[in-house]
């Protein structure tokens, strides 16, 4: 049995409609747009949120046009791994994520910092705000860091998130996800998103997900399923690469670290 | 080779416990005789503060010079390395205790995160009278200890923000 929408929040079916309307006037626009909206009135979070003047184009100079640097003293190797963090197991699907973080030229992003924060297995953050009536895991706190290696590569070990309710409209659910934080070769580069887990059911429902008008560039949010990433009696795989935009220094310019 | 970047999504209400860390906000230390605070208030397209958004700085030395030094995730009090993070607190307000950006036009890059907000938005505030005169928006406003520079994420006094040619 499903529980009446309340008369003053958007039901599913309202939100949906809205996302399958710009989705067909992104159709028949027959512009690609490879990142987010900003705009995207179906995340209702984001109407009085979102600049609504142009973006100002400058070119970058001087500390722009490098990043922060982030090392050994910064980050414990140990940060890597979100099911070690407690005295016991947590609970859920032991899964190890990795990937490569490079450039829009394909250059790896080296010895840079990674930061990911999730929900548990049961869809509960530890976060004080998060109201979910689900379990919190004294095993798991959900938040990790490593630094890129000599390939751009990271690589981290933490159990499966579970899907979770939120306040957007009625009877709203994220798909299960976990955020990414990244930082590359130059600050224009700073990025933070969200990776998804293959074939979740939720993906046409959620306007997160869906701010992303173009289903090419959406799809690059998903992780691949990776058995050669599984490990024999401890942890499923899962893949994902990261591209950041395209670095301004030129190519002699970058120090082999 | 072009590579199609990665989209951005939204920082979302959770960050709380992950991003944010101790001494984030506080690239020096508040006692230095040459610290100063940029700090300032983030506003909805309402006027109502942003209790849930996130701030970072990255920022050239006195000098002039641009940080190369680790360390920003543990500080130890000496190494400047001209990069921080700071939430918004319950009145929308940011902070940092640094130092006083140098070189020929300086500003503090910054970087704007927020539940709501569907991808980072970057923005300079430059000390008062170092703005370009094609600077389409405010500079930063000197204040007694250092520098005030809000960020208004939507409406007619909207917050100057940036994309960045590509070559």
């Amino acid at each position: 049995m499903t529980t009446p929408t309340p008369s003053d929040v958007a039901s599913q079916a309202d939100i949906t409609a809205e996302i399958e309307a710009i989705s067909k006037e992104y159709d028949a626009a027959g512009v690609v747009e490879d990142n987010v909206r900003l705009d995207y009135a179906p995340y209702r979070s984001s109407i009085l949120r979102h600049p609504t003047k142009a973006l100002h184009q400058v070119d970058p100079e001087g500390i722009e046009l490098v990043a922060p640097v982030f090392g050994q003293r910064d980050v414990d190797p140990l940060e890597a791994d979100l099911t070690i963090q407690h005295r016991g197991e947590p609970v859920g699907e032991r899964m190890v994520v990795t990937g490569r973080v490079t450039d829009g030229e394909g250059r790896p992003i080296r010895h840079q910092l990674v930061e990911i924060w999730q929900a548990n297995a049961g869809g509960r953050y530890i976060h004080q705000r998060d109201q979910h009536p689900a379990a919190i895991d004294p095993n798991f706190t959900g938040m990790g860091r490593c630094l890129t290696d000599a390939d751009g590569s990271y690589e981290f070990t933490t159990i499966k998130p579970g899907p979770y309710p939120w306040r957007n409209h009625h009877n709203a659910w994220r798909p299960a996800h976990i955020h990414f934080s990244l930082f590359g070769t130059e600050f224009t580069q700073r990025l933070i998103t969200q990776m998804y887990f293959p074939g979740d059911p939720l993906f046409a429902l959620d306007p997160i997900y869906q701010s992303i008008v173009d289903p090419a560039a959406r799809q690059r949010l998903v992780a691949t399923y990776d058995h050669d990433v599984t490990r024999h009696e401890w942890a499923t795989g899962y893949r994902w690469d990261i591209v950041l935009t395209g670095s301004h220094r030129t190519v002699f310019e970058e120090d082999e670290q | 080779m072009s590579l199609t970047p990665t989209p951005g999504q939204t920082v979302g209400p959770f960050f709380g416990f992950a991003l944010p860390y101790d001494g984030g906000g506080e690239l020096v230390p508040h006692t230095r005789p040459d610290a100063i605070r940029l700090h300032g208030r983030v506003y909805d397209g309402a006027g109502d503060p942003v209790p849930d958004a996130l701030v970072e700085v990255w920022q050239a030395a006195p000098d002039g010079s641009v940080p190369q030094e680790p360390g920003s995730l543990h500080r130890d009090g000496y190494t400047f390395t001209g990069w921080g993070r700071a939430a918004t607190d319950r009145t929308g307000r940011y902070q940092f205790t640094t130092l006083r950006p140098g070189g020929a036009s300086p500003y503090f890059a910054l970087t704007v995160f927020a539940r709501g907000l569907t991808d980072r938005l970057f923005t300079r505030a430059y000390l008062p009278g170092a703005a370009p005169a094609a600077w389409p928006g405010p500079a930063a406003q000197a204040d007694d200890r250092g520098f005030v520079f809000d960020i208004r994420l939507q409406g007619e006094d909207e917050t100057v923000f940036l994309t960045y040619a590509q070559d």
